[in-house]
């Protein structure tokens, strides 16, 4: 009994020995060199695996990092340049720095401002409904308000606002991960720069119909009309396709188109001071008066040729006019 | 010998023919009428009208804007008050031209009349000439140009035309009424099919719940004699008029995968169709309009009516006494098929061919629940394709393993959605993945094209 006892530990001791031994060589043989600051670079990043930064997760990205010659093409827009200085010191790299990025709705039709026309009592999905029909308000273009973008984001930054049926992005909360506008059938979230302490201005709107068509879906809806195109003195916004679009590049967040806007469909948010609609509105008067009588008065003084020219380009003039009284708000532009 | 049907899958719905009484009444004309331009599939057609011009019925006022393309006709006389777009039955805009009617004065060169002209020309060219100038489009529901379909590509030899006259949708009766009314038209208009694609042998395929057609169509065809034209007797199973489906059945045949039913050398036409292609190579009419069937429980005036093509739905249905209380939803098609309609003020196009009325009781979905794994809806699917499969890889967005599961061979006929017992939207998330496959594989047919042609290019500049 002692024995069989005694030699059944030895077979089992002499194998496991011989087996560990194996697989030793075996390790040894096939050993995959990795270059080790892959899990470097993957210990220092945020983990959340989002694929905001384009690939499969955070460790796709360690190792596209690690292969890449520079870091242009690789960032990784949840953990912003902090995260970034970090792999860029482990890899021995440059890192330039990108400004802050937030994810914003654009679309302001709101349950008062787009009335309802029909039912939808399907398959509770954007994605769904999109595939049916236009959506149950007049406007094709805007939120359709079953929360395809909530349901996407990781970071729990957006929610669904009740009142106005539309998704609200929580700031402190978004990464600019961009997964919601992957999921958003209506491309209406735009991923933009957030801007100096948070002030950005953009047109809360997509609905490409004609002005009477989009106007009578939507009371908030950017009718392409061109006023604040015609107003930017900074050549910030463009009108393609009856839609406004301002460059944030551009934007020097003077607050003027907002003022302009018939429809209120271009939004300024986070700025310290709400906006005087008036005071703006009579601003712009005087400047573009100015602006007329000098126009005025140079074709008056002869060379109807210049005239002729500076009549057509008056964003010339009322630029410098502008320096004088230009907001307070320009200001955070200039620290960047 | 049992009647035959297709050999997978299927369901058998009520078919609740309730307006199969009804005859074909012509519904007065409407004071204004929206022609959309993108009535079919393939390109929009190009408005070749202004506003402020006089139009006549059957003249053209949007010409083809591509190879797949079709003539659009007025449908009206009167007076163009706009070309531009506005919301079609789905809410969504599209460019329309709007005609205010005055009077109701034909283009010259059209036979109203109903004398049948049993005459068919012998030139198969002149004959699909008329066709395409006539604007015939396959009323089944797909709305594919026909001159298309009866042009097979080179190499591919049709050896049977088919003439669904299934209408395996619950509801609907327009095709059944018009076996009954037309007869004798439809089956000229399947005689002219039939020598345009060498003289095959024709097949009118039409379910045993229509014995009435069944027997007219057999005494019309013996009566003008022809040979080769057949009645067959279709066991009813839903969707048998799906094309595959139909091809299946008749000749025991299946179509490939992304093949086209001239690969196994069948060419499907419906029922509608038939008579369209009748009146523009017999009568010069191009289709200005076609049968809708209206009906649903809740609705008290059940009808078929002969609708121009532009009419809007409000106006159709207040002629027939207004939207009852209780109806929830007005649907376009058949209920299985047929889509919700988002906006009443929209018009019909030729491809319209009913409206359904239905309670908020007959509408409501019952709450999902969690997938037992019965394999209902792989039953029931006549593609044979496995939906529970294919519902959770939409979810899992994983839209490479759902091209190699072939979604993109989905009829979207609703079987699975029909058969389910846990409620689950299977076709609403596969139709997701079927849209996003499909125009992944576009994408890479158009990257392979461009990519052969640089390499060509190159090729040549080597030269």
């Amino acid at each position: 009994m002692v024995n069989i006892i005694i030699w059944t530990i030895a077979v089992v001791t002499v194998l496991g020995l011989l087996l560990a031994l194996i697989l030793y060589l075996v390790a040894k043989k096939f050993k995959v060199e990795e270059d080790p600051r892959i899990d470097e670079v993957e210990k220092v990043m945020p983990g959340a695996n989002c694929g905001g930064c384009g690939f499969a997760g955070c460790r796709a990205f360690a190792e596209a990092a690690v292969k890449a010659p520079n870091l242009d093409n690789n960032y990784c827009p949840v953990g912003g340049n902090d995260t970034m200085t970090q792999v860029a010191a482990i890899l021995g790299y440059e890192v330039k720095a990108k400004a802050p990025q937030v994810a914003v709705v654009r679309c302001n039709g709101t349950c008062q401002a787009r009335p309802v026309v029909n039912r939808y009592d399907g398959f509770s999905s954007c994605a769904v409904k999109a595939t049916l029909y236009a959506g149950d308000t007049g406007c094709s273009y805007g939120c359709l308000g079953c929360g395809d973008c909530v349901a996407a984001c990781q970071f729990g930054a957006l929610s669904m606002d009740p009142e106005t049926g539309l998704p609200v992005v929580d700031e402190q909360k978004c990464t600019a991960c961009g997964a919601c506008a992957k999921a958003c059938p209506k491309h209406i979230i735009e991923i933009r720069p957030k801007g100096p302490r948070g002030m950005r201005e953009f047109v809360s709107c997509v609905n490409k119909d004609k002005g009477p068509v989009a106007k009578k879906a939507c009371a908030n809806a950017c009718i392409g009309c061109g006023i604040c195109a015609k107003t930017c003195t900074h050549g910030a916004i463009t009108v393609e396709a009856n839609v406004a679009y301002i460059d944030p590049a551009k934007c020097k967040l003077c607050r003027e188109c907002e003022a302009m806007c018939p429809t209120g469909a271009i939004h300024g948010v986070n700025f310290p001071k709400p906006l005087d609609k008036d005071a703006v509105k009579e601003r712009i008067k005087l400047r573009q008066q100015k602006a007329k009588e000098a126009a005025a008065a140079a074709a008056a003084a002869g060379a109807p040729a210049v005239a002729i020219k500076k009549a057509d380009a008056p964003a010339e003039a009322p630029a410098t006019a502008k320096k004088a009284d230009a907001p307070a708000v320009t200001k955070p532009m200039e620290e960047k | 010998m049992g009647k035959r049907t297709f050999s997978i899958g299927g369901v058998h719905p009520h078919d609740n023919k309730i307006s199969r009484e009804c005859r074909i009444e012509p519904l007065p004309l409407a004071s204004t009428v929206y022609i959309s331009v993108a009535q079919h599939i393939g390109a929009p057609a190009v408005p070749v009208v202004a506003v402020g011009d006089k139009v006549k019925v059957g003249q053209v006022i949007a010409e083809p804007g591509g190879f797949v393309s079709a003539f659009i006709h007025s449908s009206v006389s009167g007076t163009v008050k706009s070309v531009g777009p506005r919301a079609d039955l789905a809410g969504r805009p599209s460019v329309h031209i709007e005609i205010a009617v005055e009077g109701d004065e034909w283009l010259e060169g059209i036979d109203t009349s109903d004398t049948l002209v049993t005459e068919i020309p012998s030139d198969n060219k002149a004959i699909l000439d008329k066709i395409r100038l006539g604007g015939v489009v396959g009323l089944g529901g797909a709305t594919f140009p026909t001159h298309v379909k009866l042009s097979p590509p080179p190499g591919s030899k049709c050896e049977r035309v088919i003439i669904n006259g299934c209408e395996c949708e619950p509801y609907l009766t327009s095709d059944f009424r018009t076996l009954l009314e037309k007869g004798e038209q439809v089956v000229v208009g399947a005689a002219i099919l039939k020598q345009v694609m060498g003289g095959v042998p024709c097949t009118i395929a039409i379910e045993e719940n229509k014995p009435e057609a069944i027997a007219h169509i057999r005494e019309v065809i013996g009566k003008l004699g022809y040979s080769g034209i057949e009645v067959m007797e279709m066991k009813m199973m839903y969707p048998q008029g799906g094309e595959k489906q139909l091809i299946d059945a008749v000749m025991g045949r299946q179509v490939g995968s992304g093949a086209l039913p001239i690969s196994v050398g069948a060419v499907v036409q419906n029922v509608a169709t038939a008579l369209a292609v009748y009146d523009a190579v017999q009568k010069n009419k191009p289709i200005v309009d076609n049968s809708v069937t209206v009906t649903g429980e809740c609705f008290p005036h059940q009808a078929n009516l002969l609708v121009r093509v532009g009419t809007p739905l409000r106006y159709i249905l207040d002629y027939l006494g207004g939207i009852p209380e209780e109806a929830a939803k007005v649907i376009s098609g058949g209920p299985m098929m047929g889509r919700a309609v988002a906006n009443l003020d929209a018009a019909t196009v030729k491809g319209t061919g009913a409206l359904l009325l239905l309670t908020e009781k007959q509408t409501r979905r019952a709450p999902e629940s969690n997938c037992i794994r019965c394999g209902k809806c792989a039953d029931a699917c006549p593609m044979g394709l496995e939906p529970f499969l294919l519902n959770k890889l939409a979810r899992a967005k994983d839209w490479d393993a759902m091209e190699q599961q072939a979604v993109q061979d989905c009829i979207e006929c609703g079987c699975c959605l029909y058969s389910c017992p846990a409620q689950i939207p299977l076709l609403d998330n596969i139709r997701i993945g079927k849209g996003i496959v499909l125009g992944n594989i576009r994408a890479r047919a158009a990257a392979a094209k461009a990519a052969a042609e640089a390499a060509k290019a190159s090729a040549d500049a080597k030269k």
